[in-house]
């Protein structure tokens, strides 16, 4: 094991695919001669050039539709942007297009693009800098949906994407790229997608989390072992497909669960997965499902408003007293 | 503040004019080419595959549109009639491996370019034997292998798609180009305009084609868009051309002559082809927004009568030998019909399969 940042992981996995691959190229906005936004493209630029490193204008929709073009002949396209909000502006591409162009060919095209940047919040940055797209493009047949919360994930699961022959979006966070973390060092190190990893065995509750909720969970987990609650934390990696089965298969064991999700209540990730294990596992459950999600308003920019806005241990550990009726 | 609609306050004259009864025509034709079949380095067979191609496309609108008034489909249909020269000029001016990309209007871009009459059909009827197995309709045509990357219904949505072919075609150093049509409609959407910019900035080798018809669905060119398209391309530094489309060998001549610098010097190139859509929109449209004799004035300049006539005064074919082809058409959009109606459905389970090409999944899948 290596210790390394979320961002290496990152530029480990796509140098070692851009190695093996000719056909690999990474394109978006200041990815080459800045070295990357959030610096996941260090270094690529001089090693394989400008053919294959692509700054590109300010122009989502734009250069996301001539991934998804290159995708389909030929290429195997990483288009990377800034973040998941600008990505909106692309949404025509990723959503009528590049998940729907081999279905309404017939089978006749494939389109194995990689679309990757942070996903959701990064602190104070306002109603448009904020906001959580997971659970949108999981809504949309034909298109695998990741977002790891630490560096072993990333890379295994970032070189599986890259490799996918299907579009993958993959997502990241603005403020996990300096966490440190273990990352194997196997040659070739590839996660499955679709897999969930339990992240902490507990026997009275479980918590589901990925991405940066993730490590709300994992700090609440700490919390509530010291008052005698050992939770089981499940992160699924991939949004889409789902391993529930990973998820009942534990909820079987606590009886309780409650899902941290960053996103707006109406119909995330955390409805889908309250919604399955309900009825996956409803004589097995001690209390109804409970979750943790940001509340159905916009990002507020002043800190203490952010701050009650922003999913937190504490409220992890509220939703876990009330299933496990500690209140 | 205007109350009445003759004011040109966000609802400006266009070219309906009831008051003067004056034809007002939505697109100047320019002239169209005056070399000869020969000088054009095209040979009488030539003459006679593009003559048997455009009354194909045509036949098999007018039969598709009889089909679909009978009932026998649903979902949209956008017909391409009037539009035949351009799909045709086209694809004998480029290379059979050149990347071909275009709208919804897309029967006689499928047609001319390998999609069988019963392939097409079958496709309407969303027969299992269609070119894109049903699972497209009118919108969706393809014939990926002989590179046709399919029509797309997202007005603008596939202009980057198209330089994305363009892009790969570079990238590999293939020798291909890719040739992406849209209507005049497109022109207004953010899309074209991002991707001319990367276009010329990366000097994609692509033919971005304005089939300039003359309405943006309901709205007529001069209504919908200022200036003039072809134009748009100055401001990239990008070349341009516009041209006569209902002529084919006028579009012939200019898209040889486009490819062949497209593909040598490796840039993309801007063109206008004007042209006419004889039917509305889709199937749906009355049509309130024209007058009748401006379509009689467009159809004065047919491509298809103006290729027969050329073709019979210039004795390439005899009147029975026209005849003859265009009784083989007849016949082979017929037996398409038929093939169409006999064909089977997609099987339920169909409705799983082409999602993914790698290992499928489905959500919550029973």
């Amino acid at each position: 094991m290596a210790e390394l940042q979320f961002r290496e992981a990152l530029n480990q996995a796509i140098d070692e695919e851009m190695g093996r691959d000719e056909r690999v190229f990474i394109m978006g906005e200041e990815v080459a001669e800045y070295d990357g936004a959030y610096k996941v493209t260090e270094g690529l630029l001089d090693k394989y050039g400008f053919k294959r490193v692509i700054d590109t204008p300010i122009s989502e929709l734009g250069f996301a539709g001539i991934g998804v073009g290159a995708a389909m002949n030929g290429l195997r396209p990483i288009v990377e942007f800034m973040t998941f909000n600008f990505a909106v502006l692309a949404a025509d591409q990723i959503i009528n297009h590049a998940s729907k162009v081999r279905y309404m060919l017939g089978g006749q095209a494939s389109v194995p693009i990689v679309f990757r940047g942070p996903n959701a919040s990064a602190g104070q940055l306002g109603a448009t800098h904020s906001v959580a797209y997971d659970s949108m493009y999981a809504h949309f047949p034909g298109m695998a949906v990741i977002y790891p919360s630490e560096p072993d994930d990333a890379k295994g699961l970032l070189k599986s994407a890259i490799r996918s022959d299907d579009t993958v979006i993959f997502m990241e966070s603005e403020q996990m790229y300096g966490m440190r973390g273990e990352v194997s060092e196997e040659e070739d190190y590839i996660i499955p997608i679709g897999k969930a990893k339990v992240k902490r065995e507990g026997d009275d509750v479980t918590i589901v989390a990925t991405g940066k909720m993730y490590h709300i969970a994992k700090q609440a987990a700490a919390q509530l072992e010291k008052d005698g609650v050992e939770a089981e934390i499940i992160d699924p990696r991939t949004i889409k497909p789902l391993d529930i089965e990973a998820i009942v298969k534990s909820v079987k064991k606590t009886n309780r669960c409650v899902v941290v999700d960053e996103a707006h209540p109406f119909g995330g990730v955390a409805a889908e997965t309250g919604f399955l294990i309900q009825r996956e596992a409803f004589d097995y459950l001690d209390a109804p499902v409970q979750r943790v999600t940001l509340p159905d308003v916009s990002a507020p920019f002043s800190k203490p408003l952010f701050d009650l806005w922003l999913p937190d241990a504490k409220q992890v550990i509220e939703a876990v007293n009330a299933v496990t009726y500690r209140n | 503040m205007a109350n009445k609609k003759t004011e040109p306050v966000f609802t400006p004259i266009g070219s309906y004019n009831g008051e003067n009864k004056k034809v007002e025509k939505s697109v100047n034709l320019p002239d169209p080419t005056d070399k000869t079949h020969k000088e054009l380095g095209l040979s009488d067979d030539d003459l006679v595959k593009m003559y048997d191609q455009m009354y194909l496309q045509r036949r098999f609108e007018e039969r598709a549109m009889q089909m679909y008034q009978k009932g026998k489909f649903g979902g949209f249909l956008h017909l391409y009639i009037g539009q035949e020269a351009v799909s045709t000029g086209t694809v004998f001016a480029l290379n059979d491996d050149d990347d071909i990309i275009t709208a919804y209007r897309d029967h006689g871009w499928g047609l001319v370019r390998g999609i069988s009459a019963k392939e097409g059909m079958a496709e309407l009827f969303g027969k299992a034997t269609g070119c894109s197995k049903g699972k497209g309709g009118s919108m969706h045509f393809a014939n990926v292998k002989e590179h046709f990357w399919g029509g797309y219904g997202i007005v603008g949505g596939h202009i980057p798609i198209g330089g994305g072919l363009a892009f790969a075609n570079k990238y590999q150093e293939n020798g291909r180009i890719s040739a992406c049509f849209f209507g005049d409609g497109a022109v207004d959407q953010g899309a074209l305009h991002e991707t001319l910019n990367m276009s010329q900035l990366w000097k994609l080798p692509c033919i971005y084609v304005v089939e300039n018809n003359g309405y943006s669905m309901g709205t007529a060119a001069t209504r919908h868009t200022v200036g003039e398209i072809y134009e748009r391309a100055n401001g990239y530094g990008m070349k341009s051309a516009m041209f006569n489309g209902m002529d084919v060998f006028t579009v012939y001549e200019n898209m040889k002559r486009i490819a062949d610098e497209v593909r040598e010097e490796s840039i993309p190139y801007f063109v206008e082809i004007r042209t006419y859509r004889y039917r509305g929109h889709s199937m749906s449209d009355p049509q309130k927004y024209r007058t009748k004799e401006e379509l009689k004035e467009y159809q004065k300049t047919d491509p298809i009568e103006r290729m027969k006539k050329y073709i019979l005064d210039e004795k390439v074919l005899k009147k029975k030998e026209v005849e003859e082809i265009e009784q083989k058409v007849e016949d082979e959009v017929l037996e398409a019909i038929e093939f169409a109606e006999e064909s089977p459905f997609p099987e339920p389970e169909e409705l799983y399969e082409d999602m993914f090409t790698g290992t499928p999944h489905f959500h919550d899948k029973k």
